[in-house]
This record gives C-alpha cells, sequence and structure tokens, in this order.
C-alpha cells in the first residue's frame, strides 16, 4: 500500500500470532493434519511392536503354509485367504501370512525412509546454507552441480548402482546411502533459495558488523530461520523416500528377501492381479496411506509454520 | 545476438557437465569394483565371456588410459579387442554387452521407440492436465473446485506409480475388459492398437505427476495474481478472463516450464517402473534386465546415455525459457 | 448543491471499508475507512494525506473497487453523478482505463515483465476502443508515449520493463493511464519510489496533465512536500477518518486539525536557518579524525573478462568525534556502498578507510574485531534490521557477547541502560521484533549500534521507512544520544532535509563521486556544484507559496541540465 510501514511510535503493536505455540494450536485445529499425524503415529507403533503384533495370531513374516495354497498356488478361501490367523490372507505361491508380511515392511520402509531422509536433510541443509551464504565460487560450481544431479534420471542411477552393491554392506543399509546421497538437492535448493533472502536482511549484515565470524552468523541467524523450512521439507522428503525404497524393491533390486518390504510384494503382485487381487491391495493401501499421512501433515505444518502458504 | 550468445554459454556449460558426469560414472562403476569385468560379463557367466570381456576391456592397462579409450569410444566409436575376435563399435559407444552381442547404443536404439511413445503422451497428458487443475484450483483459492482439485491431487501425489498401474490393470483389463492388461504395439503396425495399448500407461504415469504439476501451478497462479502488475492491468479496465491468461498464466507458467525440465529425468525414471507394469520391452526393461544378469557394460552405457538425453533435453528447454522470458538472457 | 454536484468529477459520501478476516470468518470486520467524504472538482487536484494505516490508498482503490474479495464497501462513489459502488462488472470495467486512469507506486512491478511497454499500453488502448486499427493503436501508443515526454518512444515502446529506469516506467504509466483520455486520474503515491530529480519531473508532468487536458487528479501521498506542490485540495486523514478538508494555501497557512499541526510540524523543512538538533559547542581544533576516507576506491564484481561496476571513486573526508557528516545522494549514486565500507562490509580496492586512525583494509584479524567493537551500524529497514527470532534483549547483547568479556549479569545491567538511553522500557525486554513498531524496532536497532560505545555511528537512511513523526522522534534521539556519547556519526540519506537537521557538514555523492564537500549551510545555501544545485531545487518543501518559486528555479536548472528536459533519468 505504501512504504511507510509503522505506527505511531509509542503506540503498543498487538502480539501477531507466530512462534511454535500458536503454530502447533494451528496445526491441531487442522482436522486433516491432526488425523495424518495419528495414523503415522499408529504405523510407527505397529512397526515398532511388529513381533508382538504378530505373535497375537502366531505368525511371522518367514514361515511357509503350502497347506493353504491350490495346486497353481493361488490362496484357498475368500479374499486371498483372509481368516482369523491370517488377517490379511497369505501370499500367494508360498503362503507365508500377509498381515506380518505388512506390519514386518512398515518396519523397513519407515526405517530406511527416515534413515535416508536424515541423511538427505543434512547433505541439504550443509550445502543449502554455505552456498548461499558464502557466494561466489564455490556456490556457483556447487549450485550448477546440485542443478545438474536435481535434474538427474535418480531411479536409473539408483538402479545402476546396485549392480556394484558390496557384499560386506547390509543391502538396506547400502540403500539408505544411495537414496540418501541422490536425496539431497532439492532441499539444498530450497534452503538456498531461502538464505539467499535472508543474508539479504539487514540483521545478517548487522551481526556481520559487530564482527561476528560467518560460523556464528549461520548457527545464530540463518539456521533458525530457515529451521521451520527444513521441517516442513523433511516431513514432505519421508514419503518420498519411502515411495523410492519401494520402486527399487518393485524392480527387484531393492531390499532382498527374506526382509520384508511393501515394495518387493507390490512387484511380486504383478502376476496375481487377476488371480488375488488382495495380495496387492493390502501392502498397496498401507504405502498409500503412510505417504498421504506424510503429505497431508507436511502440507498442514507448512500452513501453520507459514501463514502465506501455497508455496512451494 | 543476445540470444545466440545465451544459448552459446548453455551449450558449452553443458558439454562441460557431460564430460565430468562420464569421468565421475566411469570412475564409480569401472574403478571402484575390484573386477569390472567380472560385472561386465554377465550371468550365468561363462568362462568364455569372462576372457573377452577382460580382454576386450583391457582391464591390465593403466585407469587412465582405459578412461581414454572410453572417452575415444563415445566421440569416434572404438574396436573392442583385437584380430579376427574384433567387434567394432560406432560412435557414439557407450559400451558393448557381452552378453548380448550388440553394442549398448544399438540396444538402447532398438528398445527406444517404445518408451518416447510412453513418455512424451504421458508428459502431455499431464501438463495439459497438471497446469488446467492447477488454474482452476489457484483463481479461486478455497473454493469447491479448489478443495476438490487439492484433494485429488494430494491423493495422486501420494500414490506410487506402480499401484496406480496395477489397480488400473485391475479395473480397465480384468474386471471391465476395456483395454489391453500390458505389451507393446508398434505404430507402423497398428496405430489403433499402439494408442489402446499405451492409454493405461500414460493415464497411469500422468496421473501421479498431473497433481504435482496442479499443486506447483495453483501456487504460482496464486502468488502471481497477487502481484501488481495483476492490479494494473485491472485497473486498465481489462476483462478478468484476459487478466488471468495473458496477465497470470502467462507469467505463472515460467516456473512450471523450468520444473518440467527438472523432471525430466523423473519421466523416464517413471517409466521404467510403468514398463514393468504392463509388460512392455522398453528402456527400463532393458535396464532392469541388464542389473539383474549383471551386465555392467549395458548398465553403464544406459546410465550415462540417460544422462545426456536428459542434459541435452534441458539446455532445450533453457533456450526456449530464454525466449519466452524476456528477463532469462540477462542473468545468463 | 445540484450546481456543486454537476461540476464534481468524484463525489465520495460516507465511504465505509471493512475487511473480514479469512482465518476467522466469524469475527467483526475490521474497518480501516470509516464514513470518508470528499469531493474531485473538475481540472482540480484533490490530495489524499495521511501516514500508513490510514485508509488513504484503501480509499483510493475503492473507487476503482480494486479492493480484495474479503472487503466490503459501503455509502457512495458516484463519478460523474454514475453510482460506483455495487455497480455490475461491465460498468466497473469501462471505468477503470476509461474515465479513471490509474498510476501505481512502484513503476517496477506495476509493469507485467515478460511483455513490452507497447503491448501493454496498446492493450489498454483497445480495451476502451476496440475498432481501431492495429496501425491507429501503434500510433496512437507512440504519440502518447512523447505526450508524456519520452524522448525515444519508439525504443521505450519495444523495451521490457527491466531494460528502463524508474523514470521512464513512471512516464510509461502515465501515458498509459491517460490513453483514454480519462476524467480523472488517480495517482497512488506515484513518485514515492522515485528519487527527487525525476519526482520533480513526474509531478511537473501530472501538473501539465491537469492544466492541458483538465484531468482531474486524486493524489494519495504522505509527503507533505509533495501536497504543496501539487494539490488544489487537501484531505488529511489518519486512522479512517478525515482529520481536516481544506484548500491546499489555507491548510498550509491554518492548519486547524491539531493532528494536521503535528504532521506539518514534524515535516522537516529544508531552508529553514536554525538547525534543531546539532550540537554547536565547538570542537577542540587539534582533536584527531575519528574516521576518514582517503582516495577511496570500490568496485563490485569483475573478473573473467569482465569489467568491474565501479560504485565509489576517489572519495576522501574525515569526521570528527561528536559531529555528523551527512552523506547525500540519489539511488545509485554509491553513498550506502561507502557507507558499508566503514564498517568493513564491503572491500576497498585501493586508498583508506581508517576508522580510529587504523586501516580497515590493512588492519590483522585482531585488529579489524576490535575496531568493529568501535563501530556501530544502523540500518535503512526496521523490518529487516533485527532478527525475528531473537528478543529485543537479545538482540541488544549481541554485540556485548561478540565484542566484550561481560558476565550475563553485567550484560543485562547494560542492556537495560541502554533501553532507557533509547527511551524503550524493561518491558520491551523479553518482546519480539513483531511486536514492536517500526519506530520501536529502530530504537531497539539504535541501542544495539551504541551497546560498546562506538567512535563511529553508522546510519544509513534510518529514518526513510517511517512514518515522518516517527522519524522527527528518531531523529530527536539520535541527537541526543551524540551529544551523551560523542560519537562521530556518518549519516547516509537521500533526504536533504533530514540531513539538514543533523548534520555539521554535508558531503553530496553523484555516479560514484562526491561532487561536493562543506559545512551544511554554506553547502545548502550556496552550493557550487550545479548537481547540488539540482538536487536543492527538485526537493519538495512543505509551503505551497515558496514550492512554486521552487519550482520554476527547478525548472530552469532542469533545462539547463538536459535540454531534453524532464527525461532526465536515463536507465
Amino acid at each position: 500500500m505504501s512504504t511507510t510501514a509503522t505506527t505511531i511510535d509509542l503506540e503498543a503493536v498487538p502480539a501477531r500470532k507466530t512462534g511454535a505455540r500458536a503454530a502447533l494450536r494451528k496445526l491441531l485445529r487442522d482436522r486433516a493434519a491432526a488425523a495424518s499425524a495419528v495414523t503415522i503415529l499408529l504405523f510407527v507403533l505397529a512397526a515398532a511392536c511388529a513381533p508382538w503384533l504378530t505373535g497375537i495370531t502366531g505368525q511371522d513374516p518367514y514361515a511357509y503354509h503350502v497347506d493353504l495354497l491350490d495346486g497353481s498356488g493361488v490362496p484357498l478361501g475368500f479374499g486371498g485367504g483372509v481368516s482369523a490367523t491370517h488377517w490379511f490372507g497369505v501370499e500367494p505361491l508360498t503362503g507365508r501370512d500377509l498381515f506380518s508380511i505388512v506390519v514386518y515392511g512398515a518396519r523397513t520402509s519407515l526405517l530406511i525412509g527416515v534413515a535416508a531422509t536424515a541423511v538427505s536433510v543434512v547433505i541439504g541443509v550443509v550445502v543449502g546454507i554455505t552456498t548461499g551464504f558464502v557466494g561466489g565460487w564455490y556456490d556457483r560450481i556447487a549450485s550448477r552441480g546440485v542443478d545438474v544431479l536435481f535434474g538427474f534420471p535418480v531411479l536409473v542411477f539408483l538402479i545402476a548402482l546396485t549392480t556394484i552393491a558390496p557384499s560386506w554392506l547390509p543391502r538396506p543399509l547400502f540403500i539408505v546411502l544411495i537414496i540418501g546421497l541422490f536425496g539431497w538437492p532439492g532441499i539444498s535448493r530450497i534452503v538456498r533459495a531461502q538464505v539467499l533472502v535472508l543474508r539479504e536482511r539487514s540483521f545478517v549484515a548487522a551481526s556481520t558488523a559487530m564482527g561476528a565470524p560467518a560460523r556464528h552468523v549461520m548457527a545464530a541467524h540463518v539456521l533458525p530461520n530457515v529451521s521451520a523450512t527444513i521441517i516442513v521439507v523433511s516431513t514432505i522428503l519421508v514419503p518420498g523416500m519411502i515411495g523410492v525404497e519401494a520402486a527399487l524393491s518393485f524392480l527387484g533390486v531393492g531390499v532382498v528377501p527374506p526382509t520384508p518390504s511393501w515394495g518387493r510384494t507390490l512387484g511380486d503382485a504383478i502376476g496375481w492381479v487377476q488371480t488375488d487381487p488382495l495380495y496387492l491391495v493390502f501392502p498397496g493401501l498401507a504405502l498409500f496411506i503412510i505417504t498421504l499421512a506424510f503429505n497431508v501433515f507436511g502440507d498442514g505444518l507448512r500452513d501453520a509454520l507459514d501463514p502465506r502458504g501455497g508455496r512451494r | 545476438m543476445r540470444m545466440l550468445r545465451f544459448a552459446g554459454v548453455r551449450v558449452l556449460g553443458a558439454i562441460v557437465v557431460l564430460l565430468l558426469i562420464t569421468v565421475l560414472t566411469y570412475a564409480v562403476f569401472y574403478l571402484l569394483p575390484a573386477n569390472p569385468a567380472q560385472l561386465s560379463c554377465g550371468r550365468p557367466c561363462t568362462p568364455e565371456n569372462l576372457r573377452r570381456a577382460a580382454e576386450f576391456m583391457g582391464t591390465d592397462l593403466p585407469w587412465w588410459q582405459q578412461l581414454l579409450e572410453f572417452l575415444r569410444g563415445i566421440v569416434l566409436g572404438r574396436d573392442f579387442g583385437s584380430g579376427a575376435a574384433a567387434v567394432h563399435c560406432a560412435a557414439p559407444c557407450f559400451g558393448y554387452s557381452f552378453q548380448q552381442n550388440a553394442s549398448v547404443t544399438e540396444l538402447i536404439l532398438s528398445r527406444f521407440p517404445v518408451t518416447a511413445s510412453i513418455a512424451i503422451g504421458a508428459a502431455v497428458l499431464w501438463l495439459v492436465t497438471g497446469v488446467a487443475g492447477g488454474v482452476a484450483s489457484g483463481m479461486r483459492p478455497g473454493s469447491v473446485v479448489d478443495r476438490g482439485v487439492m484433494m485429488v491431487s494430494i491423493a495422486g501425489v501420494s500414490a506410487p506409480v506402480y499401484l496406480v498401474g496395477l489397480l488400473a490393470i485391475l479395473l480397465f483389463g480384468f474386471v471391465l475388459r476395456w483395454l489391453p492388461t500390458g505389451g507393446y504395439i508398434p505404430f507402423a503396425t497398428d496405430p489403433v492398437q499402439w494408442f489402446a495399448h499405451l492409454l493405461l500407461p500414460w493415464c497411469t504415469l500422468a496421473f501421479t505427476t498431473a497433481a504435482v504439476y496442479a499443486r506447483l501451478t495453483r501456487g504460482q497462479m496464486i502468488e502471481t495474481l497477487g502481484e501488481d502488475y495483476i492490479r494494473t492491468a485491472r485497473a486498465k479496465g481489462l476483462r478478468e478472463s484476459r487478466v488471468v491468461v495473458r496477465h497470470g498464466l502467462r507469467n505463472a507458467i515460467l516456473p512450471v516450464v523450468t520444473v518440467f525440465g527438472l523432471d525430466l529425468g523423473t519421466l523416464l525414471g517413471g517409466t521404467v517402473i510403468v514398463e514393468r507394469v504392463f509388460s512392455m520391452q522398453g528402456l527400463g526393461a532393458l535396464l532392469v534386465t541388464g542389473v539383474s544378469v549383471v551386465d555392467l557394460q549395458l548398465v553403464v552405457g544406459f546410465t550415462l546415455f540417460s544422462a545426456f538425453l536428459i542434459i541435452v533435453s534441458n539446455v532445450v528447454i533453457d533456450v526456449v525459457n530464454g525466449v519466452v522470458d524476456p528477463r532469462a538472457k540477462a542473468t545468463a | 448543491m445540484t450546481e456543486i454536484e454537476t461540476r464534481d468529477v468524484l463525489a465520495v459520501n460516507a465511504l465505509s471499508v471493512a475487511f473480514a478476516d479469512r482465518d476467522a470468518p466469524t469475527a467483526p470486520p475490521r474497518t480501516v475507512v470509516d464514513g470518508v467524504d470528499f469531493h474531485l472538482g473538475h481540472g482540480r487536484v484533490l490530495a489524499l494525506v495521511g501516514e500508513s494505516g490510514s485508509g488513504k490508498s484503501v480509499t483510493a482503490m475503492s473507487v476503482l473497487g480494486l479492493l480484495p474479495a474479503n472487503a466490503r464497501v459501503e455509502g457512495s462513489i458516484r463519478l460523474e453523478g454514475r453510482e460506483l459502488v455495487g455497480a455490475d462488472a461491465a460498468t466497473v470495467r469501462a471505468v477503470r482505463g476509461g474515465r479513471i486512469g490509474t498510476i501505481f507506486q512502484e513503476p517496477m512491478s506495476a509493469f507485467n515483465p515478460v511483455l513490452t511497454l507497447g503491448a501493454q499500453i496498446a492493450e489498454a488502448i483497445v480495451t476502451h476502443h476496440p475498432r481501431l486499427r492495429r496501425r491507429e493503436v501503434r500510433a496512437r501508443s507512440l504519440e502518447l508515449l512523447e505526450s508524456v515526454g519520452i524522448a525515444e518512444p519508439l525504443r521505450i515502446a519495444r523495451s521490457h520493463p527491466h531494460e528502463l529506469s524508474g523514470g521512464q516506467l513512471q512516464r510509461s504509466m502515465i501515458a498509459m493511464a491517460i490513453s483514454s483520455d480519462p476524467i480523472a486520474l488517480i495517482a497512488d503515491e506515484p513518485t514515492t519510489a522515485l528519487d527527487v530529480t525525476v519526482q520533480a519531473g513526474i509531478l511537473d508532468l501530472i501538473r501539465s496533465l491537469r492544466d492541458d487536458r483538465g484531468t482531474a487528479v486524486l493524489l494519495i501521498t504522505h509527503d507533505m512536500g509533495v501536497v504543496a506542490d501539487l494539490a488544489d485540495d487537501v484531505v488529511v486523514m489518519r486512522s479512517g477518518h478525515v482529520e481536516e478538508r481544506e484548500s491546499s494555501p489555507a491548510l498550509f497557512a491554518a492548519p486547524q486539525a491539531g493532528y494536521t499541526r503535528e504532521l506539518l510540524r514534524a515535516v522537516p523543512r529544508l531552508g529553514e536557518t536554525a538547525a534543531r538538533l546539532r550540537s554547536s559547542e565547538p570542537l577542540p581544533a587539534e582533536l584527531s579524525a575519528a574516521a576518514e576516507v582517503r582516495a577511496a576506491r570500490i568496485e563490485y564484481g569483475g573478473g573473467w573478462g569482465r569489467p568491474a561496476v565501479v560504485a565509489v571513486e576517489s572519495a576522501t573526508f574525515a569526521i570528527r568525534p561528536g559531529r555528523t557528516l551527512g552523506l547525500v545522494g540519489e539511488s545509485g549514486s554509491g553513498k550506502s556502498t561507502l557507507g558499508r565500507a566503514f564498517a568493513g562490509l564491503v572491500p576497498v580496492r585501493s586508498g583508506e578507510v581508517l576508522v580510529g586512525g587504523i586501516d580497515l583494509a590493512r588492519a590483522s584479524r585482531r585488529e579489524l574485531r576490535e575496531l568493529r567493537s568501535a563501530i556501530g551500524y544502523v540500518f535503512q529497514d526496521p523490518a529487516s534490521s533485527l532478527d525475528p527470532r531473537w528478543t529485543v534483549g537479545d538482540a541488544i547483547a549481541e554485540p556485548l557477547r561478540l565484542g566484550s568479556d561481560k558476565t550475563p549479569r553485567e550484560r543485562r545491567a547494560r542492556v537495560l541502560e541502554l533501553l532507557d538511553a533509547v527511551r524503550l522500557s524493561e518491558s520491551h525486554l523479553e518482546r519480539f521484533p513483531h511486536e514492536l513498531s517500526g519506530g520501536q524496532r529502530q530504537r531497539v536497532a539504535i541501542a544495539r549500534a551504541i551497546a560498546l560505545h562506538p567512535s563511529l555511528l553508522i546510519a544509513d537512511e534510518p529514518t526513510s521507512a517511517l512514518d515522518v513523526s516517527v522519524q522527527a522522534r528518531v531523529l530527536d534521539l539520535l541527537a541526543d544520544l551524540q551529544r551523551e556519547f560523542g560519537f562521530a556519526c556518518l549519516f547516509v540519506s537521500h533526504d536533504l532535509a533530514v540531513v539538514q537537521e543533523l548534520a555539521h557538514e554535508v558531503a553530496v555523492m553523484r555516479a560514484g563521486r562526491i561532487v561536493e564537500l562543506g559545512p551544511t549551510e554554506r553547502v545548502l545555501s550556496a552550493p557550487d556544484s550545479p548537481y547540488t544545485r539540482r538536487l536543492l531545487a527538485a526537493a519538495p518543501v512543505a509551503d505551497p507559496a515558496q514550492q512554486a518559486a521552487r519550482r520554476r528555479a527547478w525548472r530552469g536548472l532542469a533545462a539547463e541540465a538536459d535540454p531534453a528536459a524532464g527525461d532526465g533519468d536515463a536507465a
């Protein structure tokens, strides 16, 4: 409206509703976000208590039950063999308990998703803050690299990399590392863009003018001011990472048997779509719901932390 | 003149990047593993293939000679082995599959039409529906249309491609029996069948990505419609439709084009999955087969090829962006 | 009554505007304009004056129906007798750009960045004259550009906004606004984003529209100098109400409302003799300079075959303890860059920048750290000079933590002392910046800057983002603090009147060079440099009679300096 942006000097300005507590209150009022938070918690609980949960019916994801299959390997009975002991039915061809596979699969998905996110966020934040703040040649070269990596056919690279997986490294750890190492350019770009804006703010120049070393300025002024963004982006990154692991496993190059994985089960389900559709539906729904929950929660978080909203 | 300079800088930059990627990829795949010949010979690895691979690749040479030979192959083509057993790999030579007894370039070219058919159709579909949805909801944030589009799109963002594909096969292929459940018919053989076989893959791939574009376009649209020049356009007495299209959309679309350039890589990854779901023998199937039989030459060649493809497309998109947005050239 | 109505172009009666809260639709709407009346006569300039939050812009935008969707407008707005409140979309569209042209504040953002100016002006013409042929539209666009004093209409029409200067854009905006020969213009802070010399030309242009075409102008501004220069009638607004309604000469001669008097008193005036704020105690002659710059050259960019941009060249001056040097110039003159060089924020390519006798460019790391505690810096924008996540207390304590080895208890004591010095209370200690007003934030920034008893305080446009009444109080504070603590002050500003209040000496910068340096009285009353003379003449003063004389002087100087008068703001 006009450049003069103040009221009379000593007049009290009402406190705007910002800060962590207000954000939390706003988040709780957002019903979709609250429901998502509960969903995520339930999944985490289920994953943590997997042995106990499957113990109720005395099942585990490894035992074969060939007696529950017909001659062509299709589970006997309704809905892929749904019963009181096999809540989600059994796996075609092997007869393993599908409920156990889904519950133990949640462990795989969540652990890999969160761990890979952590790797990406650490690299992305460090690169984003330093490139944005330091600038110059370091920024130009690093940012060009980030751009190239960001536009890369990452999935193709990940698939290719699985050929040279060293045998001494546990497979899930290898997956976490490669997904994490390829997943950070997005967050780095977002953080850098924010830092570039922050760097122009006078309080950063003021701190430098007071003799603060760059380390102090980055840690005391820059990092706290991008923390909200980092939280939001991390939340939205987790389902992305879960999705990549599932995609690799779906293609048969991810987590190796017998470790349960939703993605691999879905990959196996291709051949059974017609004969045993529920084999596809249970792990598929689990994957969809956890991804949706993280995305909706992330959206709610962003709206709560940034009243302007609607930005990417 | 300025445009030429801009394009020139971009092309030069791309060449440097390509060179760097080639060297890096080479280092990761051929220098890190203890025995690349072992990995290149495929599975099952016959002693005959292993001997040929080691000999052809010259694994006994110092690493920088191997690298130079590799680079020379890409630019000029190269011969593997010597004497009567030698095979020629024409430029651009990305490697030689001992398993399939063919140059990687040939293999890729033979599969390319399948993947291109999937990718181009899906990209057109997702751009059109995604941008349209985003504009419709961005024009009136909070309206019924907006809520509807946003609900569908967050579901789309969250649904894995293969899950959508498998459910689509189940519904349209097996239950309703409207469309074929998989396979690929070349356009030249039967255009109608070509289309029928591609319709589900297109929609599957487009659905999830269109959701991302709807969200992006909506955000851009809301931001752009809040700009000062939109108020100016209204103050001129323009019709709202013209304000939205000529002043709003025209500016809101620019970042979407940039993101599209960056998403080409994702598109390629998406086709890998879609090909698997719909059992189509495209590039993705080639890669997954190569990985499962540990055909390193094929895998590396494919990786480089896809990186080249993406980077070249990005240069094209950059230059297009330079034409559309007069400000882009100034920052070149 | 009927006679008035026929002569009135625009009649606003009992206008109220309220905004509903989007987040809480059930809450009562927030009223920002409450019962405003005014009449805009044919060929008159009516100024709506007020500080931020007065509702002047909202009032103007409601005439065009350009308020956001959550606004509720009540009352009556009649244009040539036709009611606009509640009118249908077609009627409103015919008025926008047809009967009323509009000029906005920020010419840089008011044009669509991806279209040429020619295309945007043509669009305005075609909208209201759909039957014109392409060729005719083009000819008309060029003719319009020429009529607003653009020297090369063809080149401008083919340019995109980012290729042009603010003055050229604002002229083009005016050309677009008058493309359909409107009966009235709304000018919303039309010169606020422009330099004074450019501003003078734009104000002249608007005046000529009134005189030659009989266009009525609704001028929205916060600047009493602009009002005195251009307005026939004035409506003073404050928090949504009309405080006073008067003809311009009468208002300036004898303001009736207390608020108007207060406002006019707060406006710093050029040329008035007694400087209220400067300390005038004589200094011992042998006292050495607190800060000094010698033949400094500062460059940006460069390298890789690209030439560097010279921001400052051969700058030389000194500031003595307890004295203020005003560094004046227009945007891009290099004044802020030079200010930043004194704080070691930009490197000096050659020459010396000395603070307390030590050269910043050659100082060792340790010396530099010590030196920095001797320098305080106050930035322009109070909204961004404080970290939004730090409390007032933490912000003021930051220099103490960095540049002293005080214990937390000592720091707190010093912070309270400083709060008191800048006239804030202990209750502000735990507040966050967003809980403060702009003036309060600037006080906190000043407290932070003087925390370590600096020998040099750099104030970079410390009041340009503040309302005049707030500005006056911040300037008072700076002067008091200087008297109390005796620091030297480098006061960077574009506003000669403000500098006159505070500075003992003035340095005038243009295009990176100091074109004039001397005692304030001498520079402002008898400038040597023609540029200083133009700058002085261009700055409007809040007195219509005096301003009319100054305007004539300015025209003479501008014509002298640049034969293509008016377009003297090349990109």
